[in-house]
């Protein structure tokens, strides 16, 4: 008989979470691509501006964060119970619910459960849980055709592309590259088709409205679940979310299991802060919300995938698990101004900016100082853009420092690097003031190095990183401190 | 008032003038300024970089530094390091376990403002009698807006100060990109958010930047040196310190 001791080893997500480089060489070679650098700072300014006029309108809003927050932290804290009253719900209802502790898991499900369809084809609702899992690939390697229905969604489709953007998956193309991307993928397209987005729009259009006709499976993920009646919701702006989860027989939602809500009711505040943060709208323009099966009405199978995929072990982490309180409203994205220059795939992860930077590296884990993600929290200048652009109160940039405390805690003991060797040698100088003095005196030999030349333009490395762009400052003839005690002290 | 300077490690040891300005204002002012002279650095650098192990003998050095010495409010010119005190302080020292310093750097922090602060809050004056005959547009730094929550004050003072043209500074609350150690770390993005901060300064029409900040300064101002664009960053203490009789060429 084994004994079992202490909590069991908590599973790291997989998937779409993690790039191949770190973020400073990601970000190196997108900050080249002048096109992008374009698209991205006329898109966020736009939307930028279009968000804070919608927040301003509301005179609560602050109170609703408040509210947002306490809720998701309510809700996290009670979790094993809502999972489990969810569940109990969905049943009632007539769905089925299957669990998953990863992406390959939730894949095997998904697939499984379309195969016993007999069919072939998918048609999908934007959704990034199955982003996350890397469901589309997955399921094509199984013979199976997944079609994406969100506009954006679909350019970065058939673009052989991968989303930069929650709410706007195609924030890093422009619309002659959607047109050309239109003219060279999209099955029965006009070739005259121009690059209006009117004209485009109704392009695709067209193609989708086939697919939806002809559909007998969907797959989505939701926004919300809601543990007291075993409701889910999605919410978008197009319609097409819509036909994919009315017209097809059966549907399968992939839902991370931070996304219920304790009750109902608990809806009223978010759908009063998505749509204002993510989009600008006053209202979203589709929610649908479906509770189980009604015979004759909607899809007659009904499936939730509960999706772990590293969720747990956010949770675990008592100043980390405020990142599960993300709604996906991208208003992180849009005032970050480091995502601004780099754009969403810089981030490796389907979760990119100032969000992803702290969800990607957490759901993960961070494997060692070589993996990307160990990259991802010093991604950002702590400018506190984020926290104050968030519906739901995340203090990111909190988050962000106790992240990086996490990666040089888990280095010591170890070989320390010329990063830890400095920080301890300053820590050790600046703790006395004898010795910041006496440091202060070496500084200004400086002084003589730009005295040369009137301003001190290279350094050898790693102090070139700065002056590849910068100036070295020209230490002053005297110190603050000397010029005290010359003014001051003998007064005193 | 007795105010106590914190001065700052940069400006001590790279800007003293931001320093030098903030107790020549204050004397002006009338007030009685002393400067702690166990004073070193906030421990900023090393909080922001996850350092946190190595902040505790500079928040312990810094606590203690001001505990010795009686004033009624403490002053610094910088929004960053003023953030740094209030709200990182004692998360440091509780993380370290020690709640007694954590309670200390606590009472050390509520009487701690950055200068825009002490001077419309505490001191309750927006003409500080400064004369300063030049184009001049102010950025916002991230700390003094969001961590602090200075709003227009520092506006507020520029406005008063005679002989000033205070030029819209476009996307001013935008990141200068320097971050801290994030220049080096992410070099090329600190360059690029660098590089739009430079144009919309330009744009302005300002002969002079100004802000609560020397590091951000820094990072502007020798951004636009390597430019040879002509334009010079100032401290706001600076300004406000200069008046017609003295230091109008700052």
């Amino acid at each position: 008989m084994s004994t079992f001791l202490g909590t069991p080893s908590l599973p790291a997500g997989t998937g779409n979470l993690r790039g191949a480089q770190s973020f400073p060489a990601a970000a190196r070679k997108a900050l080249g691509d002048s096109q992008l650098r374009a698209n991205l700072g006329a898109a966020t300014a736009t939307i930028r501006a279009k968000r804070s006029a919608a927040v301003a309108e509301v005179p609560d809003w602050e109170q609703l964060r408040a509210a947002g927050s306490a809720l998701k932290a309510t809700a996290l804290q009670r979790l094993p119970e809502l999972l489990a009253q969810f569940e109990a719900n969905v049943i009632a209802r007539g769905g089925t619910v299957h669990w998953a502790r990863d992406a390959a898991e939730a894949n095997r499900i998904a697939t499984e459960l379309i195969r016993a369809t007999g069919s072939t084809e998918v048609v999908k609702v934007k959704s990034m849980a199955t982003q996350e899992i890397g469901l589309n690939e997955y399921l094509a390697e199984h013979g199976i055709t997944a079609y994406e229905t969100d506009l954006a969604e679909l350019i970065v489709q058939l673009g052989h592309d991968t989303p930069s953007h929650f709410l706007v998956p195609a924030i890093h193309r422009n619309r002659a590259e959607i047109r050309e991307i239109f003219l060279r993928e999209m099955p029965g397209v006009d070739p005259a088709i121009t690059d209006d987005p009117r004209v485009l729009a109704t392009a695709a259009r067209t193609y989708l409205r086939q697919k939806f006709l002809t559909a007998k499976v969907a797959i989505s993920g939701a926004n919300f679940g809601v543990a007291e009646t075993g409701t889910l919701a999605v919410v978008e702006s197009e319609g097409n979310g819509r036909m994919c989860l009315t017209l097809p027989e059966t549907l399968i939602t992939v839902l991370g299991i931070e996304k219920l809500v304790p009750a109902f009711t608990d809806l009223e505040v978010f759908l009063q802060l998505l749509p204002r943060s993510s989009t600008a709208e006053r209202m979203n323009p589709y929610t649908s919300m479906w509770t189980g099966v009604h015979p004759g009405d909607g899809p007659q199978r009904v499936h939730v995938i509960l999706l772990d995929n590293g969720r747990t072990r956010v949770l675990a982490d008592e100043t980390g698990r405020a990142a599960l309180h993300c709604i996906r409203c991208s208003a992180c994205l849009n005032v970050c101004p480091v995502y601004e220059r780099v754009g969403g795939h810089a981030y490796g992860s389907v979760y990119p900016g100032p969000i992803g930077a702290i969800l990607s590296p957490q759901l993960t884990g961070v494997t060692g100082r070589d993996d990307p993600n160990a990259s991802l929290p010093y991604a950002s200048t702590l400018c506190g853009a984020c926290f104050d652009a968030c519906p739901v109160r995340i203090d990111i940039p909190g988050i962000l420092v106790h992240l990086r405390a996490a990666e040089v805690d888990a280095r010591r003991g170890g070989l320390p690097g010329p990063q830890d060797l400095a920080m301890k040698a300053a820590s050790a100088v600046m703790a006395s003031p004898s010795r910041f003095a006496a440091a202060e005196r070496v500084t200004k030999l400086g002084r003589l190095l730009g005295r040369m030349r009137g301003r001190i333009t290279a350094l050898p490395y790693p102090g070139s990183k700065w002056t590849t762009s910068r100036d070295l400052p020209m230490p002053p003839a005297e110190t603050f401190r000397q010029w005290w005690s010359r003014t001051h002290d003998g007064s005193r | 008032m007795r105010i106590a300077l914190f001065a700052t490690c940069l400006a001590d040891a790279l800007f003293p003038a931001a320093a030098t300005a903030t107790v020549r204002l204050l004397e002006r002012l009338g007030h009685d300024v002393v400067f702690p002279a166990g004073q070193t650095c906030c421990g900023q650098m090393h909080v922001n970089t996850g350092y946190l192990a190595e902040a505790v003998p500079l928040v312990r050095n810094h606590v203690a530094a001001f505990e010795g010495e009686a004033w009624d409010a403490a002053v610094a010119p910088s929004g960053s390091c003023v953030g740094s005190v209030r709200h990182q302080h004692a998360m440091v020292a509780r993380r370290a376990g020690d709640d007694g310093l954590a309670v200390r750097a606590e009472a050390v922090a509520a009487r701690t403002y950055e200068l825009s602060e002490l001077l419309v809050d505490v001191l309750a004056v927006t003409d500080v009698g400064a004369y300063y005959p030049h184009r001049v547009t102010y950025h916002p730094t991230c700390h003094s807006l969001r961590m602090l929550r200075v709003g227009d004050k520092p506006l507020r003072l520029l406005r008063a100060v005679r002989g000033l043209t205070l030029l819209e500074l476009p996307a001013a609350e935008s990141c200068c990109g320097f971050g801290g150690t994030f220049a080096l770390k992410n070099s090329d993005v600190s360059t690029a958010m660098l590089a739009d901060k430079m144009s919309t300064v330009q744009r302005s029409g300002a002969e002079v930047c100004t802000a609560g900040d020397s590091s951000c300064l820094m990072h502007i101002g020798r951004g636009l040196s390597r430019l040879r664009s002509g334009i010079r960053t100032v401290h706001l203490a600076e300004i406000l310190a200069a008046t017609e009789t003295g230091a109008t060429r700052i």
